[in-house]
């Protein structure tokens, strides 16, 4: 019965073999390597990882706030990295996004009215300047910010409402899709709980598509209806959020999933200890990018790079020997 | 068996005197700490976990800060209205601290493994050949080869610089080391490798930790107790099993509502409704009670005075006290 669901279901965007590459004076770093993914309409899809493995590019990347250096990127059916100067104008009303610091992604010099409406008149959207007052009277109430903050002065405001400004101008122009780049991890627990709930609200209500980026896993298994876990460049995970939580099956996710401290004592988990770091993404060698650090490293991972495969229905792994994990043998 | 008593805060109130007003950062606080034993200070941004920190340090900068109140008995002596030199003393030797930015707590341009030894001739009569091969052992026990000693800290990644940290805090083997949120900017698997690493060198060397975290999931893997702090006061104090299995105060129920749950599936979060008030303007009677979904007419008007509701279990709230009408 579900799987007819899935079946049926519309993709709102696809990317295939996207890559961004960013060349350095120490070599060319790969921060997005080949990844494949698409999200349905009116679904989240949570993208994880650490610091580093390409998420936040991968979600600027999609928007085509970065070039992509290779690759393809539909929006509903459309290729939008065909498309010219003015084609992309217009469909960045359908495609917006929420940044990480609501501190820095908000212009200290204007006022929260101005803020919102500024992308209402970049794309003139009203003719009328009453109309544009209204919406944006609407929009702040859409987003439970106060009447009274109108002509108020972002510095003047906490963290959690400037991320309520973020949102309201990312609602503006009535978006299908909103890139989330961690739009909680600067705000205290009992905020970030309002904002979570306030975006969830918004989802049902206009029918958005969210892809959700975070390094913080309760929130992305809050969220997410399936998640892509990222390392170094690369998806090496995606499937359904409950599926991929009882049950990851690549080594990395296995660990990261270990790592999370849980706050509740009635639940004893075994604790995956990663050895070392992430290495470097400049020039990356052949092979499964997590050899290094994996605990089940047959000799073929070190010059094999794994394909991300669907080893069951709806769940993708970047692994060559996902569901069949060994101690490593070398 | 009783534990010895380690470190023990009476009654300590902590003001910054601003332009705007007072800010009372830590209010009406009691703690006590016994011999490796480690306590979480949880609480969300400017509820006065680091001031508190600072607090017995005695480094609360001045001005604007002052300790207007109350004691800190660290092994039966009051660290409040010490000279300097005794200060100096403690600091770093008995009484260390880790910081939340391992790179802005480092020193860019000296050698990680100077780092250590100046710490260490600080606090010992050693030569500084012999303190550089005691800040050699003290890397590796920390997980850095000590090939690693001549490096500076630029060359380190983020988990590696807290580790380095590490080894300086507990160089001198300090009888209670402070931890700010020392994990908060590493990423989780890094983190888990950190918090493995303190707690092993705690066991080992029996140091007690003060562990200060906004993180109720690190409480519930590295403490003993725990106190929760809101707008300066703690208003619940009691062992890890009690706050997790028992939780009193409606702050501390708000705080376990937010937090996601990895362990099951809930549609919508229970936020605490509004937000942090101002420091400067608190509200009367019990900081929490705009907030709260179970104040009480009275919760306006009467400060809650710290009730133990049971034994070795302190809330500071109005539902709980004697003599209040409910």
């Amino acid at each position: 019965m579900d799987e007819v669901k899935v079946m049926n279901k519309e993709k709102l965007l696809e990317v295939r073999n996207l890559k961004k590459y960013f060349e350095t004076k120490k070599g060319l770093l790969h921060a997005v390597d080949d990844v494949n993914f698409f999200i349905n309409k009116g679904e989240t899809l949570g993208v994880v990882g650490e610091s580093g493995c390409g998420k936040s590019t991968t979600g600027r990347v999609v928007l085509r706030l970065l070039e992509a250096t290779e690759g393809e990127i539909f929006f509903e059916g459309q290729d939008i990295r065909t498309f010219n100067k003015q084609q992309m104008r217009n469909m960045r009303k359908e495609m917006q996004i929420v940044f990480q610091d609501p501190f820095a992604s908000l212009n200290p010099r204007m006022s929260i009215a101005e803020i919102i409406s500024e992308p209402l008149i970049v794309n003139k959207v009203f003719k009328d300047k009453k109309d544009r007052i209204n919406r944006v009277k609407e929009l702040m109430e859409t987003v439970g910010l106060a009447e009274r903050l109108t002509n108020a002065y972002p510095h003047e405001l906490d963290g959690g409402r400037r991320q309520r400004i973020g949102i309201a101008r990312a609602l503006a122009l009535k978006p299908k899709f909103i890139v989330q780049d961690e739009p909680v991890s600067a705000l205290d627990v009992s905020i970030q709980a309002q904002i979570l709930n306030l975006m969830g609200d918004l989802q049902k209500e206009f029918d958005l598509t969210y892809m959700f980026i975070s390094h913080d896993l309760s929130v992305v298994k809050h969220v997410s209806d399936r998640i892509a876990v990222m390392y170094l460049g690369k998806i090496v995970e995606l499937s359904e959020y409950n599926v991929m939580f009882r049950d990851p099956l690549h080594p990395y996710t296995q660990a990261l999933l270990s790592a999370i401290p849980v706050p509740r004592i009635d639940v004893k988990r075994e604790r995956i200890l990663l050895e070392g770091d992430v290495p470097s993404p400049i020039n990356p060698p052949e092979g499964c990018r997590f050899y290094g650090r994996c605990r089940h490293r047959q000799s073929m991972c070190k010059d094999v790079t794994p394909e991300l495969r669907e080893v069951a229905p709806e769940r993708f792994v970047a692994c060559h020997f996902a569901g069949n994990l060994k101690p490593a043998s070398e | 068996m009783e534990k010895k008593k380690l470190l023990e805060i009476k009654d300590l109130a902590i003001h910054y005197i601003t332009v705007d007003g007072v800010v009372k950062a830590v209010q009406d606080m009691y703690l006590e700490i016994n011999e490796g034993e480690t306590l979480g200070l949880v609480g969300e941004t400017g509820a006065g976990k680091t001031t508190t920190a600072l607090g017995i340090m005695q480094l609360v900068p001045d001005p604007p800060g002052k300790i207007v109140s109350g004691e800190v008995i660290f092994e039966g002596s009051n660290l409040i209205g010490k000279s300097q030199g005794e200060l100096r003393k403690i600091r770093g030797n008995e009484i260390s601290m880790i910081f939340q930015d391992p790179m802005t707590s480092l020193n860019p341009v000296m050698t990680v493994g100077e780092q250590i030894a100046e710490v260490i001739r600080l606090h010992q009569n050693l030569s500084p050949q012999e303190a550089l091969n005691k800040a050699n052992e003290m890397l590796l026990k920390v997980g850095i080869p000590a090939g690693r000693a001549k490096e500076y800290p630029h060359q380190f990644s983020g988990g590696m610089r807290q580790r380095v940290v590490i080894a300086i805090a507990l160089a001198c083997n300090p009888k209670l080391l402070i931890a700010d949120e020392p994990t908060t900017a590493l990423d989780v698997t890094i983190q888990a490798q950190v918090l493995e690493l303190m707690k092993k060198l705690k066991t080992e060397l029996n140091t007690s930790m003060i562990m200060i975290t906004h993180d109720l999931g690190i409480v519930a893997e590295v403490c003993d107790k725990v106190a929760i702090m809101y707008a300066g006061n703690v208003i619940e104090y009691t062992d890890k099993v009690q706050l997790f299995t028992s939780p009193k105060h409606p702050y501390t129920v708000g705080l376990f509502n937010s937090i996601p749950d990895i362990e099951s599936d809930v549609e919508r979060l229970k936020p605490i409704k509004g937000l942090m008030p101002d420091p400067t303007n608190l509200p009367s009677g019990c900081p929490f009670h705009p907030r709260c979904d179970k104040a009480m007419p009275s919760c306006s008007k009467r400060v809650p005075k710290n009730t133990e509701v049971a034994p070795g279990h302190f809330v500071k709230c109005l539902l709980y006290e004697e003599g209040v009408e409910k």
